[in-house]
């Protein structure tokens, strides 16, 4: 098989196998009648009449800003505080037992207090919510990237008199970013699952809130519709970040390439 | 005492001992030398003996037990400007991130310098060293034998007085050495350097430099100094064919085979330390 023909049929097998899921389950959602699984065909009518883009604004933008919001605010603290605790062997002697412990500690055990401490339901809480725990997976990874820079690279550094700031932002910072890219990944997929989390508890907007308010009423459509549209969601703010990073990281896939042979 | 004209760097009495108590290792006893201004000297030994430790030493990135290192009169307790260090992992001091530009350029960043000049010192380093058309590339698509003259021209790009080098052609293929070696001589001419250059392979040492400085093993102690009076410009195959080189060669492998086959000095740690200390 040649390059072409395989990368076609790569592509056709990418999309093939989902359009045969797809279809099999409107067959079987046809022939069953079973009110509690609709027809795939009604859940995407449903879909379209929701978010494209009658309640795109009411709902889809509320929970968009709050994971962009608490997931920026994670990135930030991660780096800001992983960096020195990747450097400081007592700042980590210190710090560490306390962030294992808060990174242990299960999400929804700490919805009811983050309403009651927060005073709020509203974007300050679920903003507040997402960040805390987006928070580890960043941090740790900054701390795990900072510790495994290869020793000759500070060594060279300093033998250049760079100190300080300088060689944290030149040398530290972008042989770190690999692990913290990889953080952000598994910190990206923790933001979605928050925001839902947070909005299915208690809310007055967002994707979660559909969610809770179809269940209560018992409209199995629309709360298909909008499973299906998390789904898009995680997926497609999944594939943003890959393509961030691809560009970003270009250089470490080529370096990783070079130095495994 | 005080330093004579010409003279540019000194290490006098320089003892490092790693660890403390009963834990305490030598690894460099008491060793001093001095290194002329525009002089390539070289420094070889039996392995283990430390090398790499004396030259982090005098670059100022390792503080040593006691002893001290003088550059220019001034005592050296920090990696000074007036110095390069070349090291023998060329492939982990260039940072994997940056184009071979950026790599030359980052050590110039906090010099007070204009951009126009930073542009030319990395331009010009890099033509010394024949990689002008891999400026945008990264190290990392290079050979070793060329990511090594990245690290040569990066350091002669910060204009050093003094090109401090740990092994640096340890790591690549005899063909690539010897051009590599030929290289570093010209390039001591073109940005008239001072070179001290630490390796293990004897034919090197005494190719290269004016004069090498044969170390004893671990702790370590200098055994001789010998001058090489071998004339410039060399040449891989001429000089190597004098008699002269062979006899120097011979002298030079002679002190090192002794030095390996007498049994380890035992010398205790908690002497050697009480030595370094009162030295």
């Amino acid at each position: 098989m040649n390059r072409r023909t395989y990368n076609a049929a790569a592509i056709a097998a990418e999309i093939a196998v989902p359009v045969a899921i797809l279809v099999a389950w409107q067959a079987w959602t046809v022939q069953a009648q079973d009110p509690k699984f609709p027809r795939l065909s009604t859940i995407l009518v449903e879909f379209r009449e929701m978010w494209l883009f009658s309640q795109f604004e009411l709902h889809v933008v509320p929970s968009l800003t709050r994971i962009g919001a608490g997931f920026g605010i994670a990135l930030a603290l991660g780096i800001l505080l992983g960096i020195p605790l990747g450097l400081s062997r007592w700042g980590r002697i210190i710090a560490m037992p306390h962030i294992e412990w808060w990174r242990a500690m299960p999400p929804p055990a700490l919805l009811p207090i983050s309403v009651v401490l927060l005073h709020s339901i509203e974007n300050r809480q679920k903003i507040a919510f997402i960040a805390f725990f987006c928070l580890f997976p960043i941090l740790l990874n900054t701390i795990d990237g900072v510790r495994g820079i290869d020793p000759t690279l500070i060594e060279t550094a300093r033998s250049y008199g760079m100190r300080g700031f300088e060689r944290t932002r030149r040398i530290v910072f972008p042989a770190a970013l690999p692990q913290i890219f990889a953080g952000m990944r598994t910190s990206l997929s923790l933001a979605v699952i928050m925001m839902v989390l947070t909005e299915y508890f208690s809310s007055t907007s967002g994707v979660g809130y559909v969610l809770l308010i179809s269940k209560n009423t018992l409209q199995l459509a629309p709360m298909w519709a909008a499973i299906v549209l998390i789904g898009v969601l995680g997926y497609v703010l999944n594939l943003l970040l890959i393509l961030v990073e691809r560009r970003v990281l270009a250089w470490h896939r080529g370096w990783r390439a070079a130095t495994a042979q | 005492m005080s330093t004579h004209a010409g003279q540019l760097l000194e290490v006098r009495n320089l003892a490092k001992t790693y660890g403390t108590g009963t834990k305490a290792t030598p690894a460099i006893a008491d060793v001093s030398f001095a290194v002329e201004d525009r002089e390539f000297v070289c420094v070889v030994g039996p392995s283990g003996c430390g090398k790499t430790t004396l030259l982090k030493c005098v670059g100022g990135l390792l503080r040593p037990s006691s002893g001290q290192v003088f550059l220019r009169g001034k005592a050296v307790t920090s990696p000074p400007e007036e110095m390069a260090l070349v090291f023998q992992e060329y492939g982990r001091s260039l940072m994997p991130w940056a184009s071979v530009r950026n790599n030359v350029l980052l050590p110039l960043r906090h010099k007070k310098l204009a951009r126009a000049e930073r542009k030319a010192l990395v331009e010009e380093a890099l033509a010394a060293v024949g990689l002008t058309r891999f400026i945008d590339h990264y190290p990392w698509q290079l050979s070793g034998g060329m990511q090594q003259r990245v690290a040569i021209a990066r350091a002669l790009a910060y204009q050093p007085s003094i090109l401090l080098m740990d092994e640096p052609f340890a790591s690549v293929d005899a063909q690539t050495r010897g051009d590599l070696e030929d290289l570093v001589l010209r390039v001591r001419e073109e940005f008239a350097v001072t070179i001290l250059f630490v390796t293990h392979d004897i034919d090197e040492s005494v190719y290269i430099s004016d004069r090498v400085v044969v170390l004893k093993h671990a702790p370590t102690e200098v055994k001789e100094v010998i001058d090489v009076d071998l004339p410039f410009p060399r040449d891989q195959i001429v000089t190597k064919e004098l008699t002269e080189f062979t006899q120097l060669r011979g002298h030079v492998y002679r002190l090192i085979k002794r030095e390996q086959d007498e049994p380890t000095r035992r010398l205790t740690p908690v002497t050697t330390a009480t030595k370094g200390e009162t030295a």
